[in-house]
């Protein structure tokens, strides 16, 4: 069920905001023993906001959020909720302030009904990498949901909660969209608060919407959206409501398939995927063109020197001092701190926090972290160029569906590899959204990701909502 | 160039982990590896290319200087490790 049904449900009293309240967490006692999506339930503070729900409901006061049950990645600080960030550093923190997505939400009564697991750090692409348990992919419980923001994909294609937020580094919430069937949007960066949010790589995380279908997340994205003083790289789009021109027709858009997109390395069942749906979009008469993005290639590359730089300077304030987990095991300070950071932090967190020191470190800067951020005007540039001609950009969200659990944990390399179609996109500031295109030959979901230009989510949200409109006809 | 388990000891040092000789083993290889795909790079000519450390250019976001309450100090305190007399607690640094 969708946010826009239930709104409608709750605004015609066919059912109350705590009844809907309790339903899902039926479904979550029900279900989360097999999926493991939850880190943390906190169902007193979401009574008590259901009741805050009703009253807006009955007072006529309602935004499409009011009321509706949903689920926060767990690096989005909550207040006296706990925020693990799935670390063993963080495993008892309880953030004294809300992250500004989550002072908008309860100014319009959401209902949180907890947090939910990620790769610690949002540093991996499985949910694997979480301290707490893994989560399984709700079509298949031998497969991993994706991630980083696993748990949101898996609870909301599980229906434990309506929607979620998560957060989007170098694919994190589309990838685990298309690993769960749903519909994930990264939006432009600055679009929404990073403010609250536990930082991973500054210049490239954005949080956004995990949801059933592209008109709810449009709807989330209005809710949630706009310029915040507590974060200066926050933008003021000036877009009021992003669904606005949803409903348009998409006749005479033209989208960019890039070659290399369809290249080797891509699984046939999404390639055949992604083709069908080139076809869906030509006979809503969208002009399709091939296009070269040759720089993209290097882009994987470029990413983790980027965000593995900013990571190593982010998590430097873990330190076992102000907050977090704090070793028994010292004599000095300087033990302390590399004892507890040894102890709190799990292998990829500290792989990343080494390469990222690696390449900032004299003697490497220029040859990798300035070389990479070269490499980032280059493929920024491209994308503005091609964005002078198309409306979007069309491909695939990641080159295989779901892996079993456990497949790749043993080369992070091979790993990284699999964000090939996403990492660009964050690099370069875009807006891009995963939608479901089918499934493959083990039933497993497909994503179809569209690339929009920047600020630019209504154009995406349309071109996303017709192709979902079209082949559910 | 290849990364060794004592380029590992050193970048350690400077992130503030250890690792056991085990580990520094495997962290060299698996460093190595990735370094070694990311000199891929190379193979772009970016010379007279400006960095870009951030999408937004940006440069000073300012605001008006105006006091607010700030966190009580009690409550910021809960989440310490170690703590006494409203402060962090943490083991004697100056002899």
């Amino acid at each position: 069920m969708t946010i826009l049904k239930y709104h409608q449900m709750l605004i015609n009293k066919e059912i109350s905001a705590l009844e809907l309240t309790n339903l899902y967490y039926d479904h979550i006692e029900k279900n989360d023993e097999q999926i493991g999506a939850y880190i943390t339930l906190c169902k007193e503070q979401a009574m008590n906001m259901a009741n805050r729900a009703q009253e807006k409901i009955n007072n006529q006061q309602a935004t499409y959020l009011t009321g509706i049950p949903m689920a926060i990645k767990d690096n989005i600080c909550t207040k006296d909720i706990k925020t693990t960030c799935g670390s063993k550093i963080l495993e008892n923190f309880i953030p004294p302030y809300n992250a500004t997505v989550v002072e908008k939400l309860n100014s319009q009564e959401a209902i949180i009904l907890g947090k939910v697991n990620l790769d610690e750090f949002a540093m991996g692409g499985s949910t694997e990498n979480s301290y707490f348990h893994k989560t399984t992919n709700p079509y298949d419980n031998t497969k991993v949901p994706g991630g980083s923001s696993g748990g949101s994909a898996a609870c909301v294609a599980s229906d434990m909660a309506v929607y979620a937020l998560g957060s989007d580094t170098g694919g994190s919430i589309r990838q685990p969209a298309a690993f769960c069937g749903i519909v994930g949007l990264k939006p432009t960066y600055g679009t929404i608060s990073r403010n609250g949010l536990v930082a991973f790589a500054s210049s490239l995380d954005q949080i956004g919407p995990l949801t059933k279908t592209v008109e709810d997340a449009g709807l989330v994205l209005n809710g949630i959206a706009g310029i915040d003083k507590f974060d200066s790289t926050s933008s003021n789009s000036g877009i009021s409501d992003y669904t606005v021109n949803m409903k348009n027709d998409v006749k005479n858009k033209k989208l960019a398939l890039p070659k290399n997109y369809l290249a080797s390395g891509l699984a046939p069942d999404v390639k055949q995927s992604i083709l069908q749906a080139i076809k869906v979009y030509e006979k809503m008469g969208v002009t399709v063109e091939e296009v070269d993005l040759q720089f993209t290639d290097y882009a994987i590359a470029a990413y983790y020197i980027i965000s593995s730089a900013e990571a190593s300077s982010n998590l430097a304030r873990y330190d076992g001092v102000k907050y977090g987990y704090r070793s028994e095991n010292f004599n000095n300070l300087l033990e302390l701190y590399k004892n507890s950071r040894s102890e709190g932090f799990g292998e990829e967190v500290k792989r990343r926090i080494m390469l990222g020191t690696y390449v900032l470190s004299s003697g490497y800067y220029d040859a990798y972290y300035k070389k990479a951020l070269q490499v980032r005007t280059l493929i920024k540039g491209e994308f503005d160029k091609l964005f002078e001609t198309y409306d979007g950009i069309i491909g695939p969200t990641a080159p295989t569906t779901a892996y079993g659990i456990g497949e790749k944990t043993d080369d992070p390399l091979e790993m990284y590899l699999g964000d090939i179609y996403t990492v660009s996109v964050n690099i370069a500031g875009l807006p891009a959204i995963s939608i479901p295109c089918g499934f493959d030959s083990q039933k497993l979901p497909i994503g179809l990701q569209l690339i929009g230009k920047a600020f630019d989510e209504t154009t995406l949200l349309q071109l996303a909502y017709a192709y979902e409109q079209e082949v559910a006809k | 160039m290849k990364v060794t388990k004592e380029t590992v000891n050193y970048v350690a040092n400077l992130s503030r982990l250890t690792f056991t000789d085990e580990e520094a083993e495997k962290m060299a290889g698996q460093m190595d590896h990735i370094l070694r795909y990311m000199e891929q790079l190379n193979k772009l000519d970016t010379t007279d290319v400006t960095p870009m450390e951030h999408v937004k250019p940006i440069s000073n976001v300012f605001r008006d200087d105006l006091v607010v309450p700030s966190y009580d100090r009690s409550e910021l305190l809960k989440n310490a490790p170690n703590q006494e007399n409203g402060a962090f607690k943490v083991p004697k640094i100056v002899e």
